[in-house]
């Protein structure tokens, strides 16, 4: 115990530093998903087949593999086997690599939310902006959007507290987030080694981010409380 | 000159035909009325004219332009369609109030967005904002929502809905108000507020177009009914005609419906 009070400093500096990239990742993914979410399920929803079923396919892939598969694949895969390695080695070209793998994954997800949540808005909706001489983009961003967000809150924050912890998935390209971070004094860093509460310990970041999000996204859902 | 004419009109869905060669013509200022049972294409006549439906045949004129020909594709590219549609406005059955809206940006969403395309917007926004405001809010007073104008759809009666989304198609100053069965998603007690704005409108001399079951309605305000079953306009004239004298068997047989209650 005294031993763990005073490796405690070190070690949270560590963790902290690992988090950093954790947040980082996560918030990376979030901003390009979002957007990259609602052009696939647009694509998926297109009345040109071939789009739809392109987008269908893509999405298949993506959500009927793991993500570990993914990392791997999207960081080796131009170097080994296409000799390009487009990442570079370090610490920023791995970022990247994980950026890209999350941002296709997440979008994949929320594609499907998105269909749900605008599939889900009344049809009437549509009709009555069309015969009000509103054109489709009017009608998408006036009318549909908002409905939309209200309706995909629930099911969005459900994802998003998923990512969180699926951030620690990028530990398997050595993106040095916070399981990279505790794991390191396992093998032996800044003079501790064998410790294996460092890696127990994250345990406690992911919880206290995931309650910050709980509430923040519950108050969202409030927030949207003022029309039915 | 009629303000609306419709010529010929044939629909199918699949191979289903939902409007068999339907022809009237409306002059401006008048009322009509069109009743039948459920199925006989009435709501898709109305869907037609507003151009969520496309019919396979016939012409559609509107103070003698041609807005639609099914003969003639220049008259059905999808960027003209959304102006055409501004010479009708429709009520709907279930209202479709955009819920994220209080009653009076209901009424001034689209008149906003349209004001858009005006060449002087940049230059007058807020004159023009505050116009349509004004106009917005006279039309609520109109339709006897004048305390409502900052509620929300969901806190609204079925009736107030309807009533705003009245005033909402009646913004955009439409040459033809077509309403498709108003007040069939209303409880009863709630009709008679909507059907007494639509009274209103009829003597202000709106041009209307009505689907509806409210028989007694239709007698009373349309100048001209129309009897539609199985997609054909099989019988229509003077109101008092259809309804007292009817010529064919099946209008007897469906006004009597209604008479016994």
């Amino acid at each position: 115990m005294e031993q763990i009070l005073d490796q405690l400093p070190i070690v949270l500096k560590a963790l902290n530093i690992g988090f950093l990239q954790t947040l980082k990742l996560f918030f990376v993914t979030l901003i390009g998903a979002f957007p990259l979410g609602l052009i696939i399920a647009f694509g998926s929803m297109s009345r040109f087949r071939p789009l739809s079923y392109f987008t269908k396919f893509i999405v298949w892939i993506v959500r009927g593999t793991p993500l570990m598969i993914q990392l791997l694949i999207i960081y080796y895969f131009p170097g080994l086997v296409l000799h390009n390695p487009i990442w570079g080695g370090g610490e920023t070209g791995r970022f990247l690599a994980a950026s890209v793998s999350f941002i296709l994954n997440y979008a994949c997800y929320f594609s499907e939310i998105y269909r749900g949540g605008i599939q889900g808005v009344p049809i009437g909706q549509e009709e009555a902006g069309l015969v009000l001489g509103m054109t489709k983009g009017q009608i998408f961003f006036k009318i549909t959007l908002l409905q939309m967000i209200k309706r995909i809150v629930p099911p969005m924050s459900n994802e998003i507290i998923t990512l969180v912890k699926d951030t620690s998935l990028a530990r398997i390209i050595a993106l040095q987030e916070i399981i990279w971070a505790g794991q390191a004094f396992m093998k032996g860093s800044q003079g501790i080694s064998g410790a294996i509460w460092p890696m127990f310990f994250t345990a406690f970041y992911y919880l206290l981010w995931n309650g910050v999000l709980t509430v923040l996204l519950g108050r969202l859902e409030k927030k949207l409380d003022y029309f039915k | 000159m009629p303000i609306l004419e419709v010529e010929h009109i044939r629909k199918y869905f699949d191979r289903t035909e939902v409007l068999k060669d339907i022809s009237f013509s409306l002059e401006k200022g008048q009322v009509v009325s069109i009743i039948g049972s459920s199925g006989s294409g009435k709501t898709t006549l109305l869907r037609c004219l507003n151009f969520l439906e496309r019919p396979d045949k016939g012409i559609i004129r509107v103070n003698g332009e041609t807005l639609f020909d099914a003969d003639d594709p220049k008259t059905q590219q999808e960027s003209e369609i959304r102006k055409k549609r501004l010479h009708f406005g429709l009520v709907f059955q279930s209202f479709h109030l955009f819920p994220q809206y209080t009653a009076l940006q209901n009424v001034m969403l689209a008149k906003e967005l349209l004001a858009k395309e005006l060449p002087n917007y940049k230059t007058e926004r807020k004159k023009i904002h505050a116009e349509i405001e004004i106009q917005a809010s006279e039309l609520l007073d109109q339709m006897g929502l004048g305390d409502r104008m900052g509620n929300y759809p969901h806190q609204l009666s079925g009736g107030q809905c309807q009533r705003v989304a009245i005033a909402r198609a009646l913004a955009l100053s439409p040459d033809i108000l077509c309403f498709d069965e108003p007040t069939s998603a209303l409880d009863p007690e709630l009709t008679g507020e909507v059907l007494k704005v639509m009274k209103e409108l009829a003597e202000k001399n709106t041009t209307m177009v009505i689907v509806t079951h409210e028989m007694a309605f239709a007698r009373d305000v349309a100048n001209h009914v129309i009897f539609m079953d199985d997609g054909h306009i099989l019988e229509q004239g003077d109101p008092i005609e259809v309804f007292e004298h009817p010529k064919e068997e099946r209008t007897r047989q469906f006004l009597a419906r209604f008479t016994q209650g």
